[in-house]
């Protein structure tokens, strides 16, 4: 999708293209963000997520194609762009020697907050993200997921326009990343331009407006989730275990229900799929009849990630392993 | 400078002297070390303690150059392995202000650093011919220089041993070759020109003169090398960042 008239590009990125040494990193992507949108960028470890938020960031220079980030050319002027954005990169960088309520003051000076205007800020975040009870302690003595929620808090301490979110719920507990998903929701909903990277499709299903399926440092695809999902919108996949597997008559089951498409699966299933409904009575019945003793047959709902798997080609394993990124 | 910047060069400065310089094994390194070392020098040469200003600039000298040096590798290198040095870079601060303010707090402590043999000499001689001025000048050049020379070495390597060992590489063969135990002319003909390519030789020269009163150089031709110096190796250090950390 691209922009529409009446809507402004915030992030407008132009073929770029980064190479280290012989790895191509980035490979000549192009993709806009419109003001206020929640962008998602999914593809596995390597695919050149990271790299991609440093070029839009000012982290790194692109070897070639421009960067546009609040009306600003980055890869010109990358420091004017950085008064419009926050980042929370990847790993929680923030001082151990300082206390939680020192280093998000700390980011806010950084950005050039009176000290009136930080201390509130800071107890404000801290608040929000349930750590006002930790604000004294040290950054060093938090919990993984306390760092990750305090590293959140000093990328938004400034109240940047647009943000930048690599990976914020990789390695956290299921309570900071509900707490995490949550405040995304909230300042997408309060308008902030929002740019998260991740590798977990339901995170980016549940999140972003629009999606760019990234691997190997290309785009494969950017579409609405509605976009992305309607091929397989009406679809139904059936999964049926017999307990006789060897004895599967797939090819006797297509002649009968011609309009199925069928497939035994490495571990002995029997995968049904159908562009309408997949009439689960008649197959069970089928099979029992051509002797096959059906244990459980179920429906499976069809979602991003078989979209993901379909588009890119990369297993979803391989997305949740980190596989499948630039060799 | 705009007021945000000021109040972002403030942020950094602050946040290093809390997280860095105000650390126990700081303080007591920037304590122990000039004390301890100046009061060995003072008793191995105190018979006549007149001697002890001719030890003088090189303790003062030792004690700048040790202590600044050994704080760029922690508070450049180890942040930049933590990662939290991508924060600064990410600061719509200008890259030379933001190394400034990295700086600083080096300065500030080599400076601290140098009051250490003034005050041992304090009660063993007499200062009073000391000319002050110039002695502060010396110091703030001195501790300028040798952070710079901390940084430069430090942001040309990736890990906080690494910059222990380089450093090293550097300021040893100073201590000898800048005049300050030795006077340029007893050393090897062969060595003497690599004197006075070291910043420190000018920095030495400027204490003998200022507290001995036998320097070998003019007092101008002193502060312009150290002047250069200290330009060349800040604009060497931002193009080293320039082009390795912001790839």
């Amino acid at each position: 999708m691209t922009a529409s008239g009446t809507e402004r590009v915030c992030i407008g990125v132009s073929g770029i293209r980064k190479v280290f040494g012989d790895v191509v990193a980035v490979d000549g992507i192009s993709f806009q963000v419109m003001y206020g949108e929640l962008f998602g960028f999914l593809g596995p470890n390597g695919a050149g997520k990271t790299t991609t938020i440093h070029l839009l960031t000012g982290l790194a220079r692109p070897d070639d194609g421009t960067i546009m980030v609040g009306g600003i050319d980055c890869s010109k002027n990358p420091k004017a762009a950085q008064h419009l954005i926050g980042v929370v990169p990847d790993e929680s960088n923030l001082y151990p020697e300082l206390s939680g309520f020192e280093n998000l003051c700390f980011c806010g000076g950084l950005y050039g907050m009176s000290g009136q205007e930080r201390h509130r800020r800071a107890t404000e975040l801290l608040e929000m993200f349930g750590l006002s009870s930790a604000s004294q302690r040290k950054y060093a003595s938090y919990s993984k997921g306390m760092k990750r929620r305090l590293t959140i808090a000093a990328g938004i301490m400034h109240h940047p326009p647009i943000l930048f979110l690599d990976e914020p719920t990789t390695g956290i507990d299921v309570e900071s990343a509900r707490l995490t998903r949550g405040l995304l929701k909230k300042l997408h909903q309060e308008g902030t331009t929002i740019f998260l990277t991740t590798h977990y499709i339901e995170e980016a299903q549940r999140l972003c407006g629009r999606i760019a399926f990234l691997a190997e440092g290309r785009i494969i695809r950017t579409d609405t989730i509605d976009n992305l999902l309607s091929p397989v919108k009406g679809r139904e996949i059936v999964e049926v275990a017999v307990s006789n597997p060897d004895t599967l008559p797939v090819d006797k089951l297509s002649l009968t229900f011609p309009g199925y498409s069928m497939q035994k699966t490495d571990d002995g299933k029997l995968l049904v799929e159908s562009e309408g409904r997949v009439r689960i009575a008649d197959l069970v019945r089928c099979l029992d009849e051509l002797g096959a003793e059906v244990r459980e047959a179920r429906k499976k709902q069809l979602t991003l990630e078989d979209v993901f798997v379909s588009v890119t080609g990369i297993g979803a394993d391989a997305l949740m392993d980190g596989k499948g990124g630039k060799k | 400078m705009t007021m945000k910047r000021l109040t972002a060069f403030l942020s950094i400065v602050k946040k290093d002297v809390r997280a860095y310089y105000l650390k126990p094994p700081n303080i007591s390194w920037g304590i122990l070390f000039p004390l301890v070392w100046t009061g060995m020098f003072f008793i191995k040469t105190g018979r006549d303690m007149e001697s002890i200003l001719m030890v003088l600039p090189g303790m003062v000298a030792l004690s700048i150059l040790f202590g600044t040096t050994s704080m760029l590798a922690v508070t450049v290198t180890f942040e930049r392995k933590a990662k939290s040095f991508e924060r600064l870079l990410l600061a719509p601060v200008p890259l030379g202000l933001l190394m400034t303010a990295k700086t600083s707090g080096a300065i500030l402590f080599g400076v601290i650093n140098a009051t250490g043999p003034f005050l041992v000499a304090l009660f063993l001689t007499d200062l009073s011919g000391i000319s002050w001025g110039v002695v502060l000048a010396a110091i703030l050049m001195i501790a300028i220089v040798s952070t710079f020379l901390g940084l430069f070495i430090a942001v040309s390597v990736s890990e906080v041993f690494e910059a222990q060992t380089f450093s090293n590489f550097f300021r040893f063969p100073m201590i000898f070759l800048c005049g300050l135990f030795f006077p340029i002319e007893d050393l090897p003909r062969i060595l003497q020109p690599l004197s006075y390519v070291l910043p420190l030789t000018y920095g030495a020269d400027l204490l003998h003169g200022a507290i001995t009163g036998q320097n070998m150089m003019s007092f101008q031709l002193d502060a312009a090398v150290l002047l250069f110096s200290i330009a060349v190796l800040f604009i060497l250090t931002l193009r080293n960042i320039s082009r390795r950390w912001i790839m």
